[in-house]
């Protein structure tokens, strides 16, 4: 296959995805609503002490951006593995992880990206001083793509089960660590002023490792999957 | 064989001793075949003889127990994509998105393989009476219309060999006259087909039918 028609049919896919969320968008939302409602749920039951809210402010936002992305997860391949759509993309003249790369994209501009333009709200709403801000954002736009990728894998192991939810945060959960603990941590060291640049380094690193290597785990879960 | 296809480049389909087994148990053992341009292998059986999942190893979504696929002479696991590029699978579940219009679902299923140049995707929707209804949600047609949408889906790709399980589901009896000359105009242009049916094929004379029973084995 030559390469234009590997990236028509990448560009294909993607906005075959896109149009699809756009037809489904009250579905859309939903990731993004649960992450601004959990958000706003703890100053509400830690209480005013704006100190205090300050010190948890980037673990809960970043938590709950772990969370929304584990709920959103499921619909990357349920509906295409419920009505066939699966089969056929493992049987495309194409490399599977360039078709799951173009999945894994949509689903991140669906779900991911709200996340990062709604975060500067709701840090405000945590105390997070204007100044940490930009790095909130920068770790977000590193860090989620990565939770997208690494939940792929997961996602594409657990799709051939009628309940795979449980399972599915068990095995993914464990691997968003490093992502919460690097992200968490720039954030909090930009509060207090000092450079961010190692824990920004290793994000990045995070999202290339993870660019390259997640794509082919995925093709080959989704290969045991339907086998 | 006429005159007009023996000049035609025959490809061949073979497979040598294939096994399957599920949950413990032998479905088929020790299966073999050879299929060429213009002919079509015709799996019988009872329910759970094995048929779907011949088929699903015969396209590789499934691996045998045991056993090879060659295409070409080329085994189709060392081939993958390039095998892929000659196949179209139709399987129980017709592959269609249902928020999609026809005729976006037969743009992505040209996009995935090797796209036919000879025909536009109005003309496939055409040939298999869904003329009209390109633009209606795929939500909104009838069983019997989804299943010619997917057949359509073999229309626009240039694949040589059809995988076929069971594709006359909720079709009409007009409706299956209309497929199987479809297919008969598929395997006269020189493809192959490997397919399923508990439909009493009607194929004219002229085509060669290679039929296994994997009941009476």
């Amino acid at each position: 296959m030559s390469t234009l028609s590997l990236t028509s049919a990448f560009s294909m896919l993607l906005k075959r995805d896109l149009v699809l969320a756009y037809r489904r968008r009250a579905e859309m939302v939903n990731p993004m609503l649960f992450f601004v409602l959990v958000t706003a749920m703890f100053p509400l039951g830690i209480g005013n002490d704006p100190k205090l809210i300050e010190a948890v402010g980037p673990g809960v936002i970043w938590v709950a951006a772990l969370l929304a992305a584990l709920l959103s997860l499921d619909s990357m391949f349920r509906s295409d593995f419920d009505d066939g759509s699966l089969e056929q993309f493992m049987l495309s003249a194409h490399p599977v992880s360039i078709l799951v790369l173009a999945k894994v994209l949509a689903h991140w501009l669906v779900t991911g990206l709200p996340l990062f333009i709604v975060a500067p709200l709701l840090a405000v709403l945590l105390n997070i001083p204007a100044s940490a801000i930009p790095t909130l954002m920068l770790t977000l736009v590193l860090g989620t793509p990565v939770l997208s990728l690494i939940g792929s894998v997961g996602v594409a192991l657990t799709v051939g089960l009628r309940r795979g939810g449980v399972i599915l945060s068990l095995l993914v959960l464990p691997l968003y660590v490093p992502v919460l603990i690097f992200a968490t941590d720039a954030v909090k060291t930009a509060i207090v002023g000092i450079p961010t640049t190692a824990q920004l380094s290793i994000l990045s690193a995070m999202l290339v490792g993870s660019l390259v290597l997640a794509p082919v785990a995925t093709a080959a879960s989704l290969r045991i999957s339907l086998s | 064989m006429t005159a007009a296809s023996s000049t035609r480049t025959t490809t061949t389909f073979e497979a040598k001793s294939l096994a399957c087994i599920r949950d413990d148990r032998v479905l088929f053992e020790d299966l073999g075949f050879t299929i060429t341009s213009g002919q079509a292998l015709v799996l019988e059986g009872r329910n759970g003889s094995g048929k779907t999942s011949l088929l699903r190893i015969l396209c590789g979504i499934r691996l045998p127990e045991s056993g090879e696929l060659f295409w070409e002479g080329d085994s189709i696991f060392r081939l993958g994509p390039e095998f892929h590029e000659h196949m179209a699978y139709l399987g129980h579940k017709d592959g269609s998105k249902l928020d999609l219009t026809p005729l976006e679902n037969l743009r992505i299923a040209r996009g995935l393989g090797k796209a036919r140049a000879d025909i536009g995707l109005e003309e496939a929707l055409d040939q298999v009476g869904l003329y009209g209804f390109e633009d209606v949600p795929t939500r909104n047609l009838s069983a019997g219309q989804q299943r010619r949408l997917a057949i359509a889906r073999l229309l626009v790709t240039d694949a040589k060999l059809w995988i076929l399980d069971e594709p006359f589901t909720s079709l009409d009896r007009k409706g299956i006259e209309h497929m199987e000359r479809l297919f008969e105009g598929h395997l006269n242009r020189g493809g192959m087909a490997a397919m399923t049916t508990h439909h009493r094929i009607g194929f004219k004379d002229d085509v060669q039918l290679v039929r296994i029973n994997l009941s009476e084995r």
